[in-house]
Order: structure tokens, then C-alpha cells, then sequence
């Protein structure tokens, strides 16, 4: 099936099957219930999942392949972003060529900061492609905003103006990103009893790019170029003294991945036509390292997993703040509710970091493997209890 | 002439010198042993036989073309292979994996992306580095993790990697340092029986005593950063100079 072997077709297959119904799997709370907060299923967080998840198998191709700990990938993120904004306040605001643009910028920019960060290895190389998403960020921030030459329009971030050209705009076209004049933020709305369920224009078109990306990863994995990326990532010794030079072969998975994170950034701007530096900023960075190990390095669907449970971290527990934790203990005796609320406190809302690095810690600790390896672990559980009952069985026979 | 000469190299690190106007002089198709006690510099020799280190001066020639300055992968691509002390296997991957790299890297070593092909759908790739694997006695471990393979295994399997790229030359570093009298008498019937079916040289340093008179052909005594003798098995075994320079007897 196109292309795979059984097992990763059938996890392509529930992948595409997540992706089409994730409108109704992340909204399994009536609307007016009281865990309506953590339903998940509105366009903007639903979008959010699917770009960081494409930045993210991009971040994996590199990270979990080659073993090159990349600690700037968001510069890419970053550049696609702004080249995107320019094309809709250039040209025209069809996402299309936004999308193309954001790529080849991203791409181009990968060659750069790859080809001198790849000069080294380890801790050198992360450093150095710290330094340069954080030169990447001062750019922006300051640097290319001056008034004589304004790129990325500083602190307050590119967007579109009236006054902006627009070549190709006309009449008809909504005022919006688009898609050949199908607005991304189109949301059809379907109400099922007392569920609210949103279809939204944007999420489709941006599912569908993570569909082809995770596809794309599926392939590189199975290649004979993951297969040398593996190699280098084994052994690099071994690797030059059977006459390969591993540069050729990184520095591909270094633009590979820089175009996955350039991709993203489109995709962000065409959701919401604005770019900002803080984009670029080390902790963006460090989020996309956060969400690959926190599902499975070098797995091929633990990366969106992180980034899934890291973006409804970030949107959903930083939400429950303390009227909603008095309400959930509301049936407790005063003094205990108030115990309760305050040992609680410092995780959610505002705090929600904690928990999050909380989670971090155990799963680093404790399933070195991420999410991934947790749910092996489940699935190893319940096929063991099946073949020792099978056993048992077997075993029962020949005493009747 | 042999097919690697090694001419007036002389190494220095500080005040120490490593390597001494050693001269050296493989002749094609031999069994060339490097013996020499504790920090006589075979590992500086053979470092810069494979374009690790750059010496200060002379000339290392392989079939008449320098290897000096060259990157280790292009050394390799010459036509030098190396087993080193320790194996250096990929460890990550599977034992046929490990054999592909090769055999893949044998076609000239240059950067093929091949993104889309599944690596298991390479037919040729595979059938030759499953052919080479049933050669080693390891097709039955196909699948197995290479890290999870008995020392002795790895050995075997480096060597097989090496051997899959057709090396004139193939450089052994302690090949049995530190294995079990079983794997190192199966090592020495290994590389025999590689010399008795290929065209190849091979150059061999090591410790063991059993291991260089069960194998090579001709002996150079290294003490001192300096070549002491160059002489057949025979010779070597009751020379004077040796003697002194492994057990400190006056000659």
C-alpha cells in the first residue's frame, strides 16, 4: 500500500484516519458540559497541532536519524513565516505560492546555517545552531526593522496593511488567506445533540500537508538514506573508513528538516497572516527538541505526538485557572476544597510548565523511548496476558 | 615495489618522537606483520597509514599515489580498509544493515539520496551482502541487532564489512585484543581463509605472538619509534635485536 510495508501502511492509514476525524476525536464533551474546557476540537488549536506536527517530523528527520541535535530549527520556522506574510503583502493572499515561497526561503537557509553548523558534532553543533537562530532572531527583532529598510517590521511583527500592494488581489477575493478564494477560516459548524463539532477550511489544508510530510518520513525512514543516516548516527568512525563522507548525507537531512520547519511557518502565517520574531526565539527552538523526545526520537509518529500533547498542554491546562479548580472541589468541606485548590495551584494555569516539565522528567527517566515506547509497553502488556492464557490453555489440555 | 611504501616518516609530539625515519615497504599479496612492545608507535604508524595523522615529514605512497593529506575516506576509497582494536560496527543496526553500508559505499562512496526506495527493495544490495554474510557463517543473525553480537561476531563482521568493499589493502588493528582463545584461533582461520581466496594484503599489527607466527609472512620489529629488523617469521623468532628490545636482555 503505497509503497510500505504492512505495518507502516496500517499506521499511515490511522494516521490519515485521526487526521480526517480529529474535529470529532478531540471534542468528546457536550458543549455545555463541565469538561467542555478540555475539549480540544476548535480550528485554532487543531490547526496548531497538525503544523507542529509537521515541524516536528521535520525536527525528527535530523534529530532522531543522524543523531544531530539541532538547538535552532525555529529560525526556519521563523524565516517561512515572514517569507510567506511578504508574498501575501506582495502579491496575492492564495496561500499557495505563500506556502512554495516559505519552503524554497527555509530551504536556502538551511544550506546556509547547516553547511557551517555541520562543521561539527555534538555539543558544538547544537551551540552553533543556537547562536545562529538566535543571530536569526536579533535580525528580526531589531536589526532588518529599521525604517530605511523594514523587513520584518520588529517587535510588533509583519502583517498585512491596506496600503500594501497586493498585486494580484482583486475584487471577490476574501481579505483573508485563501485558498483560490476558499477563506482558511472558513468553519462549518455541525451541532449533534449537544455537541459542537467544527469543520474548519484551514485544519483540512494544513492535515493535508502533514499527511504528505509524515508519508514523506515513512519513505526517508524505509530508504537507503535514512538506513545511512542511522549509520552515522551509529557509528560515524566506522562510516569514514568505508569511504563515505557523512557531510553530504547530513547536510541533506539538515535541509530536509529545514524545509519541514519552513513548511510549518507557512502554514502558521496562513492560518493567521502575521510573522513575529519571538517565532524564532531559543525556546521555540527547544520546544520542537521537547516535543520529539517527549514522543520518540526516531520514531516515526512519536514527534506528532509530543507536539499534540505539548500544544494541549499549552492551550488547554494553561486554562483552568482557580474559579474552575473551586468548582471541581466545590463538593468538599471548605476548609480541605481550599487545601486542595492550593496544592493544585502551581500546575495549571500560569504553571502549566510545571507539569509539563514534570512529565518531561518521568518520561525521560522512565520511558526513555517517549510516548512511544509507554505504548509498546501497554501493548506488550496485553499481548503477553494473551499468550500466557493461551499457554495456560494449551497447557490444561492434555491433563482433561 | 610494494603496494604501500612508507618512506623517511618521522612523527614528533612535543618533545617526543613518536616515529623515527621508519621505512617500510609491503610487498603485494604478503601477510605483513607490525609487532613491537608498549609505545614502540604502531598506532602512530598505522594512524598515519590511514591519513589520521599527518606526519612531519617523508612520504606514505599506496600503489604509487600519496595518501598523505587525503581524508580518511578518500584513503579508504583507494582501496584501504581497516579493522580496528576495538570492532566499530553500527551498532544500531541490523547485522544485514551493517553488511549493505558497504557494498552500497563500494559503488565509488558517493552521495546517493535514493529517499524514495525502500533500502529491503534494493535486490542487488541485499542479495550481495546476504551472499557475503552465509560466506561469514552469520546469515541466520540477519536480523539480529549488530550491538547484541558476541565479540567474537563483531570481529567477523567487521572484517566482512571491510571485505565486502574489495580492499587491496586491509589494515588490522590487535584484531584479537582482548578475545577468548576460541575467537582468536577462529579470527586467525578467518583471515587465512581470506588470503588463500582474494588477492589482498594485509598488514597486521598486534601483541599476541601466536597470532603474528600463525599468519604472517614477513615481520617488522618496531622499538623506539624505529624499525629494528625486517625479516621472515623464522628469523625474527631468535634474533638478538628483538629479543632485546621485548624482554631488556643485553645482546
Amino acid at each position: 500500500m503505497f509503497g510500505l510495508n504492512k505495518k507502516d501502511g496500517t499506521l499511515f492509514l490511522i494516521v490519515i484516519a485521526m487526521t480526517l476525524l480529529a474535529p470529532f476525536i478531540f471534542n468528546p464533551f457536550p458543549t455545555d458540559s463541565a469538561m467542555a474546557q478540555f475539549n480540544a476540537g476548535y480550528p485554532d488549536l487543531l490547526q496548531r497541532f497538525v503544523i507542529f506536527g509537521i515541524f516536528a517530523i521535520g525536527f525528527n528527520i535530523l534529530f532522531g536519524l543522524t543523531g544531530y541535535l539541532s538547538f535552532g530549527h525555529a529560525a526556519f520556522l521563523g524565516v517561512g513565516s515572514y517569507a510567506a506574510v511578504w508574498i501575501f503583502k506582495l502579491f496575492t493572499y492564495n496561500v499557495v505560492p505563500a506556502i512554495i515561497f516559505a519552503v524554497i526561503v527555509a530551504a536556502i537557509f538551511s544550506v546556509l546555517i547547516g553547511f557551517i553548523s555541520l562543521r561539527r558534532s555534538g555539543i558544538y553543533f547544537s551551540i552553533l545552531t543556537l547562536a545562529f537562530a538566535q543571530m536569526s532572531f536579533a535580525l528580526a527583532y531589531s536589526v532588518l526593522s529599521n525604517p530605511r529598510f523594514n523587513l520584518t517590521n520588529g517587535e510588533t511583527g509583519l502583517q498585512v496593511y491596506d496600503a500594501d500592494p497586493q498585486m494580484f488581489h482583486h475584487e471577490g477575493l476574501p481579505g483573508m488567506p485563501h485558498l483560490f478564494g476558499l477563506p482558511m477560516r472558513a468553519t462549518h459548524e455541525m451541532t449533534l445533540g449537544g455537541w459542537a463539532f467544527n469543520f474548519n477550511v484551514g485544519y483540512y489544508f494544513s492535515g493535508l500537508f502533514m499527511l504528505l510530510a509524515f508519508y514523506l518520513a515513512i519513505r526517508i525512514f524505509r530508504s537507503p538514506f535514512g538506513m545511512m543516516l542511522r549509520a552515522i548516527k551509529s557509528n560515524n568512525t566506522r562510516m569514514t573508513y568505508t569511504g563515505l563522507n557523512a557531510k553530504p548525507y547530513t547536510l541533506a537531512a539538515f535541509v530536509v528538516s529545514g524545509m519541514y520547519a519552513g513548511l510549518a511557518g507557512g502554514l502558521l502565517a496562513a492560518m493567521d497572516p502575521l510573522a513575529g520574531a519571538e517565532r524564532m526565539f531559543w525556546t521555540a527552538s527547544g520546544e520542537v527538541v521537547l516535543m520529539t523526545i517527549l514522543g520518540g526520537a526516531g520514531t516515526l509518529i512519536g514527534p506528532v505526538l509530543g507536539a499534540g500533547l505539548i500544544k494541549y498542554m499549552e492551550n488547554i491546562v494553561s486554562k483552568i485557572n482557580d474559579n474552575v479548580l473551586h468548582q471541581w472541589f466545590s463538593f468538599m468541606p471548605d476548609g480541605l476544597e481550599d487545601v486542595m485548590v492550593t496544592l493544585i495551584h502551581p500546575f495549571v494555569g500560569k504553571g502549566w510548565n510545571l507539569t509539563l516539565g514534570m512529565i518531561f522528567v518521568l518520561v525521560v527517566i522512565f520511558l526513555p523511548g517517549g510516548l512511544v515506547e509507554g505504548g509498546q509497553r501497554i501493548a506488550r502488556l496485553f499481548r503477553g496476558k494473551k499468550a500466557r492464557e493461551a499457554e495456560k490453555s494449551t497447557q490444561s489440555n492434555p491433563a482433561e | 615495489m610494494g603496494i604501500l611504501e612508507v618512506k623517511n616518516v618521522n612523527k614528533r609530539f612535543g618533545g617526543l618522537q613518536a616515529l623515527g625515519n621508519v621505512n617500510l615497504d609491503i610487498a603485494e599479496n604478503s601477510v605483513h606483520a607490525i609487532i613491537g612492545p608498549n609505545g614502540a608507535g604502531k598506532s602512530t604508524l598505522l594512524n598515519v597509514l590511514i591519513g589520521k595523522l599527518i606526519p612531519d615529514t617523508g612520504s606514505v605512497m599506496f600503489q604509487g599515489q600519496s595518501v598523505l593529506g587525503r581524508k580518511p575516506y578518500e584513503i579508504n576509497q583507494m582501496g584501504i580498509s581497516r579493522v580496528f582494536q576495538t570492532p566499530e560496527i553500527f551498532g544500531d543496526l541490523t547485522v544485514l544493515e551493517n553488511m549493505m553500508i558497504p557494498i552500497f559505499a563500494k559503488r565509488d562512496g558517493v552521495f546517493r539520496m535514493h529517499a524514495f526506495e525502500n533500502s529491503a527493495n534494493e535486490r542487488e544490495i541485499v542479495d550481495q551482502a546476504e551472499a557475503m554474510l552465509e560466506s561469514l557463517g552469520m546469515a541466520d543473525a540477519r536480523h539480529d541487532h549488530s550491538a547484541s553480537m558476541s565479540r567474537g561476531d563483531k570481529r567477523r563482521l567487521e572484517i566482512g564489512m571491510c571485505l565486502a568493499q574489495e580492499p587491496k589493502l586491509l589494515l588490522l588493528d590487535e584484531p584479537t585484543a582482548g578475545m577468548a582463545r576460541a575467537d582468536t584461533n577462529n579470527t586467525i582461520d578467518l583471515l587465512k581463509q581470506i588470503k588463500a581466496e582474494r588477492d589482498i594484503t594485509i598488514a597486521i599489527i598486534e601483541h599476541d605472538m601466536h597470532v603474528v607466527f600463525s599468519l604472517a609472512e614477513r615481520i617488522t620489529v618496531l622499538a623506539q619509534g624505529t624499525p629494528l629488523v625486517e625479516d621472515t617469521p623464522e628469523n625474527i623468532k631468535g634474533h638478538p635485536k628483538v629479543r632485546e628490545a621485548y624482554l631488556g636482555e643485553s645482546a
